[in-house]
């Protein structure tokens, strides 16, 4: 699907940043439908059917969080979610509750754009693709082979796995919790170190320089993201 | 230099001491019936007349009309009245006549013991309190119920009086009356009826009352008054500098034992003391073989001492092996110049035996003089010390004793042929020493007894007789008694020894305990708790610890009891201690009818609060020993809370004069650091919005950037504000998790983004750096902050380095750059708050950057520290300490790993 032309729904209570996003994503061709608080944007997001949500985590009538959960419930439409740095735990329940990615305030508009694309992307079924470039990074899923500027790397079949699981869901941000749960099992959920570990193996093999990353990003206090 | 001519300081300081303080006016009589309370009617209805605020506290007119005419029209308090047993009593009304803080109260018959269930047992201490609140009283006095002429009237009249009224009363009066009236118009007013003397019978009365009396009694009135007006001259011309024969420095020394005979010893050298005008001590050699048996022996020597301080001693506690040895070497060290010492009641043969501690001292008492006072002890009457505990006599080990002996026979006995008498003579010894070491004298002497009758009997020949053929046994027989004794009277006095230093011990280990567990202590109310567990479980009682709040109400603070034992008596009596400073209570002379003893934590500046105890055992009264480590106890909380009070003033004096610099600096730096991004950003903003066409595309793309720049450093500004905030309010709360160093810097490297494009950085990280406990996000915080401070102090396309290596198995962490170095004085103060450093470089930032890093590494537990580079420039170092254990080995995920390598 075209990203152009998507419908986005912005729920914020804070009248500038409502006019600031509907100008510029409206500016990028989105179409936009705004919203004040929880209850009502649940409401519009079962009528309007947006293809993807901004949400602000602060908001006057319910939590963010909980505006990710009953949405949860009947609806995979992406959540991208808006927060300031006090609410870091908060995110994070967002993101394990089923949230898809998160900016926070104040943020460039650069970067709210490239997180909405990502999510959309995603939705559009580009994980599905065999085989996954990020530059001369390549991974092709079907032959569960990773290579860099052609040269093959060798992984052992725990690295190969979170390397996996970050690229499929390429762009978007992988919370602790989730990469645990998938790669480790749900009883490592709260393993941090394990990630720390494999996570630094798998720069050393497939970063330049592993102490400046330009493929696994590291979210601080929330989880990576490949790009 | 006339210097001589300056007042004595101490004289100075005596009188200004009593200011604040009531003046006590005191008519003193030699018998009842001379006229006293006339007399201060009298003087009072005088004083009343010049205008001065009387009032009437306790007159007794014993019915007499003419001093009932003198009462009249004076203003006074009703009574109080109070019933006990039964029977309802009148005392004078304390609380009203504190409250009605009148100028002057009569207070008749200074030496009255008041009713149970007053607040003091006695009415001169009553009359003290009316003093300390800064009221002048006048009062009455029998000079017979003075406590250290006690002893002369009881031998003059034959009469003892049992209420006495201790000397220093009569010192702190500001001025004694003296009323006198000739002895046969005295007996002329008695035989009228005129004289009332409360529960003596006639023909008593007739007995004291004699002309022979009567004189005896004025002349030691008259006595006492005229040693007082010696005194009184001499501390004025004291005071004024006259100069004058002054006393030379005589020091009297009294050596107390627990002897009732020892307190008419402290009253006659308190005698001798005022009569030269000098110190006097009283000392209580506390020897081993001495040492007191029961409780009756040492509650009448704490009473002894007590009385002694209480007359003006001072009082000293020693230990020591030899007495006369002790006693001299102390008498030396304080140049003690007279020493009075009581003829010992021993017999001969006692003296013989233990050595005369009188004779001893006598004789190496070079320049000091010994006055040896005969004395006969009085009986004791029963009641006087209840604490007296008979030794339970236990008829066990004198029936273990001789079990052990025949015993020990019937095993003997049939290897008499091999052995031969002297032998079983020998083992026939053992069971005597055994019953010696274990039950001490007289349990050993009985099996010695039995030995010898068993011995003669069975052994000695002619055997089954209790003949004695040959003579030389009977020596045996005399070696075996004497062992006994001799091994009997050395265990006995090694056991007492035992038992005075284990309770000594105990005493001491429980203050050190507690000296120790308060002593680094810096919140106030462990401390008290660990003060009320120590006192609760030593004293097997429930403790109380009361310390007064803001507004100066005294609250409960710590304790074993709950606030609601303390009903409304009990708080009336911590009331009272709290703040008369004096403890109260059970077992005292005030307010002795409380469920509770409380104790004040007094300190050199007040009282800091209460302490109060209530036995476990209702019935129980602290004994004096028991009652003097309470006190040290209190003592030890009382400088403890003191401490910590004071700790927290200059905390807060601190703080608040830190507050001040601080908020001048928040100022200066919200007003600059808001301001000047805020005038960049609206400056171009209402450029672009002015005109439309006036700006070339690239121009208009500068004002945009200005806008960025300008709205991004008030993003960092307020962040750090809000950083700073969150630490010290302690709203930060660390997240640790395991974390990767490197990946930490990887990311603050990536956070700076295009400010690092110029720069070569440098990153070490040792490869095998193991993960550390951390919040995450804070470390990169610190990181971030530490880069842009190097950005910020160092030349553009100077080279910046991050270094992360294990020293001492913790993590190390530095950021140098290639910037000025900082004067060795500022490198602790480039952490404060606010502090910037005098850069020839004009730079901008909040001055928080670096008091954030340092308030975080320290919430870590970790330590922040800046050197100058000897390359060049700074480094700024931190360390983490190691998390609790690291992490073990990490598993792979699935069972079969290394995938095609």
């Amino acid at each position: 699907m075209e990203a152009k032309g998507a419908r986005i729904l912005v729920i914020d209570d804070e009248k500038q940043i409502r006019r600031l996003l509907k100008v510029a994503l409206t500016g990028h061709g989105y179409e936009v439908e705004e919203s004040v608080c929880g209850g009502d944007g649940l409401s519009r997001a079962a009528a309007y059917r947006p293809d993807l949500i901004v949400l602000d985590l602060g908001l006057p009538d319910m939590n963010g969080l909980e505006v990710v959960r009953q949405l949860r419930e009947w609806s995979q439409i992406p959540v991208i979610i808006l927060s300031v740095k006090e609410q870091e735990n908060d995110k994070i329940t967002a993101l394990d509750a089923g949230a898809d990615d998160y900016v926070t305030k104040p943020f460039s508009m650069g970067e709210l754009l490239a997180r909405i694309r990502a999510a959309l992307r995603h939705v559009a079924g580009a994980g599905d693709e065999p085989v996954l470039k990020f530059g001369d990074l390549i991974i092709d899923i079907a032959r569960r082979r990773v290579t860099i500027n052609g040269m093959e790397i060798k992984l052992t079949p725990t690295e190969y796995d979170l390397m996996k699981n970050l690229a499929v869901h390429a762009g978007k941000v992988l919370t602790h919790r989730q990469l645990l749960r998938t790669v480790w099992g749900p009883s490592y959920e709260n393993d941090t170190h394990y990630l720390r570990v494999y996570i630094g193996q798998l720069r050393r093999k497939i970063e330049q320089d592993p102490s400046r990353p330009g493929h696994i990003i590291t979210e601080p206090g929330v989880g990576y993201r490949l790009l | 230099m006339k210097n001589d001519k300056r007042a004595d300081p101490d004289a100075l300081l005596a009188s200004l001491e009593q200011e604040g303080q009531g003046k006590l006016t005191v008519f003193l009589g030699a018998a009842a019936g001379v006229g006293k309370t006339y007399a201060m009617l009298e003087a009072a209805r005088e004083r009343l007349a010049d205008g001065v605020d009387v009032v009437a506290g306790w007159v007794e007119t014993h019915g007499r009309s003419e001093t009932s005419a003198l009462l009249e029209g004076l203003p006074s308090i009703p009574p109080r009245r109070l019933e006990y047993r039964g029977k309802k009593f009148s005392e004078m009304d304390l609380d009203a006549l504190l409250t009605r803080k009148p100028e002057l109260v009569l207070v008749d018959e200074l030496a009255h013991t008041n009713i149970p269930g007053s607040r003091h047992a006695r009415r001169y201490r009553d009359v003290e309190e009316l003093l300390a609140a800064g009221i002048n009283v006048y009062t009455t006095l029998n000079i017979q119920h003075l406590e250290t002429l006690n002893d002369i009237v009881a031998r003059i009249t034959g009469v003892t009086v049992r209420e006495t009224v201790p000397d220093r009363i009569l010192e702190t009066a500001s001025q004694i009356q003296l009323v006198d009236i000739p002895p046969d118009e005295l007996i002329q007013r008695l035989k009228e009826g005129k004289v009332y003397v409360p529960g003596q019978a006639e023909e008593a009365l007739r007995k004291f009352f004699r002309p022979g009396n009567i004189n005896a009694l004025r002349e030691l009135a008259l006595r006492y008054t005229a040693r007082r007006v010696d005194r009184q001259v001499e501390s004025y011309m004291r005071l004024h500098g006259i100069a004058g024969p002054w006393p030379a420095g005589e020091r009297v020394m009294v050596c107390v034992s627990p002897s009732p005979f020892s307190a008419q010893l402290v009253r006659i050298a308190r005698r001798m003391a005022e009569g030269l005008q000098s110190e006097w001590l009283a000392v209580y050699v506390e020897a081993p073989r001495r040492y007191p048996a029961g409780e009756g022996e040492k509650d009448r020597l704490a009473k002894n001492l007590r009385l002694a301080e209480e007359l003006g001693a001072e009082t000293i506690h020693i230990t020591g092996g030899d007495v006369a040895e002790e006693l001299l070497e102390l008498a030396r060290k304080r140049n003690v110049s007279q020493i009075i010492i009581g003829k010992p009641l021993h017999s001969k043969f006692w003296e013989w035996l233990h050595g005369s501690v009188v004779d001893k001292i006598i004789r190496q008492s070079h320049g000091i003089s010994v006055h040896v006072i005969p004395g006969k002890p009085k009986p004791e009457p029963e009641q006087y010390n209840p604490g007296r505990v008979r030794r339970s006599f236990s008829l066990l080990p004198y029936i273990k004793a001789s079990l052990l002996m025949t015993a020990l026979t019937a095993l003997a006995y049939p290897f008499k042929p091999l052995l031969g008498a002297v032998n079983i003579a020998m083992i026939l010894l053992l069971p005597v020493l055994f019953s010696a070491v274990k039950w001490g004298t007289r349990p050993s002497m009985t099996a010695a007894a039995i030995g010898v009758v068993i011995f003669d009997f069975f052994f000695v020949p002619p055997t089954f007789t209790f003949t004695v053929a040959d003579v030389r046994y009977v020596i045996s027989f005399a070696m075996f008694l004497l062992v006994a004794l001799f091994t009997g009277t050395l265990s006995t006095r090694l056991q007492l020894q035992i038992k005075s230093s284990r309770q000594r011990e105990v005493k001491v280990a429980a203050l050190y305990a507690l000296s120790r567990d308060i002593a680094a202590v810096s919140e106030l109310d462990p401390v008290l708790e660990s003060i009320a567990r120590k006192v609760a479980d030593t004293m097997e009682g429930q403790v109380v610890v009361l310390l007064p709040d803001s507004n100066g109400k005294l609250v409960l603070r710590a304790g074993s009891a709950s606030a609601s034992c303390l009903n409304e008596n009990e708080w009336a009596v911590v009331t009272w201690v709290f703040e008369k400073g004096q403890k109260a209570g059970r077992g005292t002379d005030t307010l002795g009818a409380a469920a509770g003893l409380y104790l004040p934590l007094r300190a050199d500046k007040g009282v800091r609060g209460v302490l109060g105890i209530r036995s476990n055992d209702p019935d129980n009264y602290f004994q004096p020993e028991q009652l003097r480590l309470l006190e040290a106890f209190a003592g030890l909380a009382a400088v403890a809370v003191t401490r910590l009070q004071l700790a927290e003033q200059a905390r807060e004096a601190q703080t608040l004069a830190e507050s001040e610099r601080l908020r001048t600096a928040l100022f200066n730096s919200l007003s600059h650091d808001l301001r000047t991004p805020l005038a960049s950003i609206i400056g171009a903003v209402t450029g672009l919005l002015e005109e439309d066409n006036v700006y070339t595309p690239a121009a208009r793309r500068d004002l945009l950037l200005t806008i960025q720049q300008g709205a991004s450093r008030m993003n960092r500004f307020v962040n750090n504000l809000l950083d700073m905030a969150r630490l010290e309010s302690g709203m930060l709360q660390l997240k640790k998790e395991w974390c990767d160093i490197e990946d930490v810097i990887g990311v603050a490297v990536s956070r700076l983004g295009i400010a690092l494009v110029n720069r070569p950085l440098k990153i070490l990280v040792q490869p095998d750096l193991p993960l550390v406990q951390a919040d995450f996000v804070l470390i990169e915080q610190v990181l971030v902050n530490l880069l842009d401070n190097a950005l910020k102090y160092s030349e553009s396309g100077s080279e910046i380095a991050v270094i992360a290596n294990l020293r001492n198995e913790q993590v190390e962490i530095s950021v140098a750059d290639r910037g000025p170095e900082v004067p060795t004085e500022d490198l602790e103060r480039i952490f404060d708050k606010f502090y910037r450093l005098k850069s020839p470089r004009l730079v901008s930032g909040t001055g928080l950057g670096l008091a954030i890093c340092k308030g975080i590494i320290e919430a870590h537990g970790g330590r922040i520290w800046a050197a100058n580079n000897p390359q060049g420039g700074v480094v700024i170092t931190f360390i983490l300490p190691p998390g609790n254990g690291l992490p073990g080995k990490v598993p792979a995920a699935g069972e079969g790993d290394e995938h095609g390598s």
